[in-house]
Order: structure tokens, then C-alpha cells, then sequence
């Protein structure tokens, strides 16, 4: 295929996935956009008023990076997972796969999708804090890069776990049993100063412990990881998963008999 | 003459272990209007999948003008459009997207894109239901639909797996114009259907396969030149306890009951002949009709021929 053929094929996929997530924006921008804003009300104002100061910075300050990040993960894993399952189901992916279109556009295209939509989600609910402090920005770059780096990642990962899947119940699966512990315990909500010892060390084989502390330095200037560590863990997660996807894809896995 | 369809010792094992081919080979060439038929389950699908990619083959080749799929995947791709057997388009798209998408695939341009988009869209009576939801098209709708998407890079073969399954005879026969129209513009085509009537009227050549095994491959013509006997009903205006005594002539009759009988012609015999015969025992005929299509009676026998005869899928 010529390259700029690519480039229309590529620039069709991406095109199609966030026009998808915007068609049925009551089941995928609003929700996100209600469950953190509740976050902010009973966890920032309510319960953190009596918590008080968490990593030197008051609970509201300390919290919305991390429910920033929460929303940007969720949303570009679910919807790269549940757009290429449903693609997969209604076997429309059929269409992807007769065609000259190389594996690693089809990747590309689906994962940008997610990206899209887990930016745009973390875009809103960035807004919304806006309503309950006056958020600072210490350093834009790294808030930037950790932020599209974890996009890209768990867009990876759902395109991983819609391959493998065969029904909607193996979509909900991950997400339910994997991501949403990770995310609860990856340091949202506390520092891990707070942790004994024992619990710290657990915490440090968590990689969404690492994005959430990485990003928080971003906005505070303060981290209980190091960055670049975090950043290099970042990246191996990165190219680790875009080969798994496409050696999947080369394969066939899951999309030929 | 270039060949479009190369397909050298092609097996199938799936992963539950069954073999659904067990070593095709076959030729189309370019211009043809090829007829690929089958019972049920025999790997017609199967076999249209490995073209299109959408199945791993096990073992063979395949070349499609003469390039190898495997060396060359985009070129082979380009060159190809398939209608597969069933839906595969998302439901809940409209019309025109789902055709604009797959010219997106292709690496088409908006303006191309657009053009033949509606182009297609139009030949298939679909350009009115453009702005509508896939799923609230008929069932002969959505098979169109899919042929405008297959149609719209303009491939040089388009491969139909059963496309007018489900559709009504008018359509049917506007479908016959519109794919022999296609193909004397130049595509070649390929299509699997269970109607023998309709490969009769479409198709130059045919490919019989049974159960993941080429048992036929020829011409139509050869084929329905080699159909030696003809099967008919004749029905009776005055009735009869028992048939008559035919003699030496070439036929065998069955006695129905009083008012009708079933009897198989050898193709030597004309109708002349035939109603003298009958005049000469004085039966007396109301109608005569043919007991199944020609072709049809030749697809059974050969079916027949090589299974040895023995093996019928439904049981009476
Ligand atoms: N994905 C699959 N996994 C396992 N077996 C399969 C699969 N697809 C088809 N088969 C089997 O392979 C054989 C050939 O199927 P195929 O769909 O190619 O038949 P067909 O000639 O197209 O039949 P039909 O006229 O009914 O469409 C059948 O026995 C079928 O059950
Ligand atoms: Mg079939």
C-alpha cells in the first residue's frame, strides 16, 4: 500500500472510532464526567476536609491528579476494547481484514481512537476540578507525556483483551477483576508514605502506581517514585504491548480461523 | 489468456479438528463468470475465506492474477472483492458510511471515494436508503449493500458467496443483469449459489465440490451436453389401473397412481417419439412437466457418483 494510502486508511479508522464514542456520548462522556465530579464533592470536600493534608497538600489537591488519571485509563481501555469486540461480534472487522490495510494502521487506527477518548474524558473531568480549586500546573511536559503515555498503554491493553475475547462478558472481565484494583490501590487516593513497609513494596509492582505519582508530579511537583524510572517503565509498557498487538495481529489471533 | 484464480492443492483442517478441504485445485480465468456449487457444508465458504484472508489455509497455494496471496498481500487484496455469505457490516452505521469506510480501507481519497460511492449506490437501488441505518434495510437490501461495498476499489474479480439467498425473484433477475453486465465490462466473477437455475443462466464454467473435494470441474455447456435423461411427470385425463407394457423403447416409467406417472427419457428419444408411444398404448395426456431442473438432476448424480451413491444427508 502506498504511503498515503495508509495515511487515508489510518485517518478512516480514527475518524470512525471517535465519531462512534461522540454518536453515543450519554453512555460514554457524561458517565465518566458524573462518577468524578461525585469523587470531587464527597471525597474532596466532604470526607477530605476532616482528612486533611495528604502529601503536604490539602486531600482536593492531592486527589484530582489521580482521578484525572483514573478517567483517562478507563475510558481508552474501554473504549478500544469494547469498539473492537463489537467490531469483532457484528463482524464488521471483516471489513479491516479483506482489505489491503496493514496490521500495524489497523492498530494505530483503533488505538489513537482510545487515546482520543480517554484525553477528551480526561479533559473534561480537568475542567470540573476547575470548579473546586484553582489547579497549577508545575511541570506541562511531564503532566503532557505521562498522560498520553498511559493513554496509549491501556489502549494497547484493551485492544489485547478484545482480541482475546469471545463474549461481552470476557470485555468486563478485565477491567472489573484487574484494572479498577489496580487503579483503587495504584494511589489515587493516599500517599504511600501512609503504607506500612510491606504494603509500600507491593505498590511498587503496580504500574498505574507509577503513572498516578508521575502525573501528580506534573501538577505538584512532588512524587513518591522517581520520574525518569516511572517514564522508563512507562515506555517499556508501551513497546512491550504494541509488539504483543501486532504479533497478535499478524497472527490472526482471535479475528481468523 | 491471464489466469485470475490459481488454487494448487488447497487444504483446510479447522482448529476442532474437522477437514473441510481435503486438497482443491482450480482455475479461473480472467473474464469468467465461474460457478462455484455444493451441498451444504461441502467448503465453498470455506474456500472463499482463504482467498479473502478471513481463514488461515492449512496447507496449498494460492495465486490470484498470478501473484501469490502470501508474497503479496496488498496487491492480491486490491485485485479482490468479496460478498461473503453472511451480514458483516456493523448494524448500527448508515448506508453510505459503511461504503465510505471501506473506500477509506482502500486508501481512497473523499472525492474518488464519494463518487463511487454513489455510483454504486444508485446501480444497486440503494441511493435513496443512503442516510439509513444498516439495520433497517430488507434482507435483498443488505445483500446489495454489500455488493456496492465490494464494488466500490472496482476490483478485477469479485468473489459472491450465495447473494441472492433470500431475495425475490424480480430482484433476483435484476441482480443477473447487473452481474452480467459487471462481467462483460471485464470482472471476473465467482459466485456460490444453490439455485441451479441461476448458475445455469450466469455461469461459463462450474466447479462442483463435495464434502472438501473437487468432484466436477468443466464447462456448463459439457455439462448439460453430457445430460443423457430427462425426468417428467405426465399427468393423465383419463385414468389408469397399471402402465403399459413399453417395450424395447429407451425409458423407465413409475406408476404414481391412476391419474399420473413418473417417467425418465433417454435424451436419444424425442418428444415426437415419446407422444407417439403414448398414443400407441392410448394413454391419454393432460400435461407434462419436467420433474426438477436439467442441471440440477446432473448435480444430484454427481453428488451421487461420488459418494457411491449411498449417502443422503436428510433422511426420509
Ligand atoms: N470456523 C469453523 N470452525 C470449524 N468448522 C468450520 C468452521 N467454518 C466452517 N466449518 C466447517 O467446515 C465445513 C465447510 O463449511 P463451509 O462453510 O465452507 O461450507 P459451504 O460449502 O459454504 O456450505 P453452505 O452451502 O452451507 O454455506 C462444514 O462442515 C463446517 O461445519
Ligand atoms: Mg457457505
Amino acid at each position: 500500500m502506498l504511503s498515503n494510502h495508509k495515511y487515508i486508511a489510518f485517518e478512516t479508522i480514527v475518524i470512525k472510532e471517535v465519531r462512534r464514542f461522540t454518536r453515543i456520548w450519554l453512555q460514554t462522556l457524561v458517565p465518566p464526567a458524573i462518577t468524578i465530579s461525585l469523587y470531587f464533592v464527597i471525597f474532596g470536600n466532604l470526607v477530605g476536609r476532616r482528612i486533611g493534608d495528604m502529601g503536604g497538600f490539602n486531600y482536593m489537591e492531592f486527589i484530582i491528579p489521580g482521578l484525572i488519571m483514573m478517567a483517562v485509563i478507563q475510558n481508552s481501555y474501554s473504549n478500544v476494547v469494547s469498539s473492537f469486540f463489537s467490531h469483532k461480534f457484528q463482524r464488521s472487522v471483516e471489513e479491516l481484514l479483506v482489505s489491503p490495510v496493514p496490521n500495524v494502521i489497523i492498530l494505530s487506527g483503533f488505538v489513537v481512537g482510545g487515546m482520543v477518548r480517554g484525553l477528551l474524558v480526561g479533559g473534561i473531568v480537568t475542567v470540573m476540578s476547575l470548579f473546586f480549586i484553582d489547579l497549577e500546573i508545575q511541570h506541562p511536559l511531564v503532566t503532557l507525556s505521562v498522560v498520553l503515555l498511559t493513554a496509549l498503554v491501556f489502549s494497547l491493553a484493551g485492544f489485547i483483551n478484545a482480541l482475546f475475547a469471545n463474549s461481552f462478558d470476557d470485555i468486563s472481565i478485565i477491567p472489573t477483576f484487574v484494572l479498577t484494583p489496580l487503579i483503587y490501590l495504584g494511589g489515587v487516593f493516599y500517599s504511600s508514605s501512609l503504607l506500612p513497609e510491606f504494603w509500600r513494596s507491593v505498590s511498587a509492582l503496580n504500574p498505574i502506581f507509577y503513572m498516578v505519582n508521575t502525573f501528580r508530579y506534573g501538577f505538584l511537583g512532588v512524587s513518591d517514585v522517581p520520574v525518569v524510572g516511572a517514564f522508563v517503565i512507562l515506555l517499556g509498557f508501551a513497546v512491550v504491548l504494541f509488539s504483543a498487538c501486532l504479533l497478535l495481529l499478524n497472527r490472526g489471533t482471535g479475528l481468523r480461523s | 489468456m491471464t489466469t485470475a484464480i490459481a488454487i494448487d492443492n488447497l487444504t483446510k483442517t479447522y482448529a476442532n479438528g474437522l477437514q473441510a478441504l481435503k486438497g482443491i485445485s482450480l482455475e479461473v480465468q480472467q473474464g469468467d463468470f465461474f460457478a462455484l456449487l455444493g451441498p451444504n457444508g461441502a467448503g465453498k465458504s470455506t474456500t472463499i475465506g482463504i482467498l479473502s484472508t478471513l481463514v488461515n489455509k492449512s496447507g496449498g497455494g494460492v495465486e490470484i492474477f498470478g501473484k501469490n496471496v502470501d508474497a503479496h498481500v496488498y496487491e492480491t487484496k486490491l485485485d479482490l472483492g468479496v460478498v461473503p455469505q453472511e451480514i458483516n457490516f456493523s448494524q448500527f452505521e448508515k448506508v453510505r458510511d459503511i461504503v465510505m469506510t471501506q473506500a477509506g480501507y482502500y486508501g481512497m481519497p473523499r472525492q474518488l471515494a464519494a463518487e463511487r460511492c454513489e455510483k454504486y449506490l444508485r446501480k444497486l437501488g440503494l441511493w435513496e436508503k443512503r442516510y439509513e441505518r444498516s439495520r433497517t434495510l430488507s434482507g435483498g437490501m443488505k445483500r446489495r449493500l454489500m455488493i456496492a461495498r465490494a464494488l466500490v476499489h472496482e476490483p478485477r474479480l469479485l468473489i459472491l458467496d450465495e447473494p441472492t439467498a433470500g431475495v425475490d425473484i424480480e430482484l433476483r433477475r435484476s441482480m443477473w443483469e447487473f452481474l452480467t453486465e459487471l462481467n462483460e465490462a471485464g470482472t471476473t466473477i465467482i459466485l456460490t449459489t444453490h439455485y441451479l437455475e441461476e448458475a445455469e443462466q450466469l455461469c461459463r464454467n462450474i466447479a462442483i465440490i463435495d464434502h472438501g473435494r473437487i468432484v466436477e470441474n468443466t464447462s456448463m455447456r459439457a455439462l448439460l451436453a453430457a445430460l443423457d435423461k430427462q425426468t417428467y411427470i405426465v399427468e393423465l385425463a383419463a385414468p389408469i389401473r397399471a402402465l403399459p407394457d413399453w417395450g424395447d423403447a429407451p425409458l423407465s416409467a413409475e406408476f404414481i397412481d391412476e391419474h399420473s406417472f413418473e417417467i425418465t427419457v433417454d435424451a436419444r428419444l424425442t418428444m415426437s417419439d415419446l407422444f407417439k408411444l403414448f398414443l400407441l398404448h392410448s394413454v391419454e395426456v393432460s400435461a407434462l412437466r419436467s420433474k426438477s431442473n436439467r442441471l440440477e438432476q446432473l448435480f444430484l448424480s454427481r453428488l451421487d457418483g461420488a459418494r457411491g451413491g449411498d449417502e443422503h444427508v436428510v433422511q426420509p
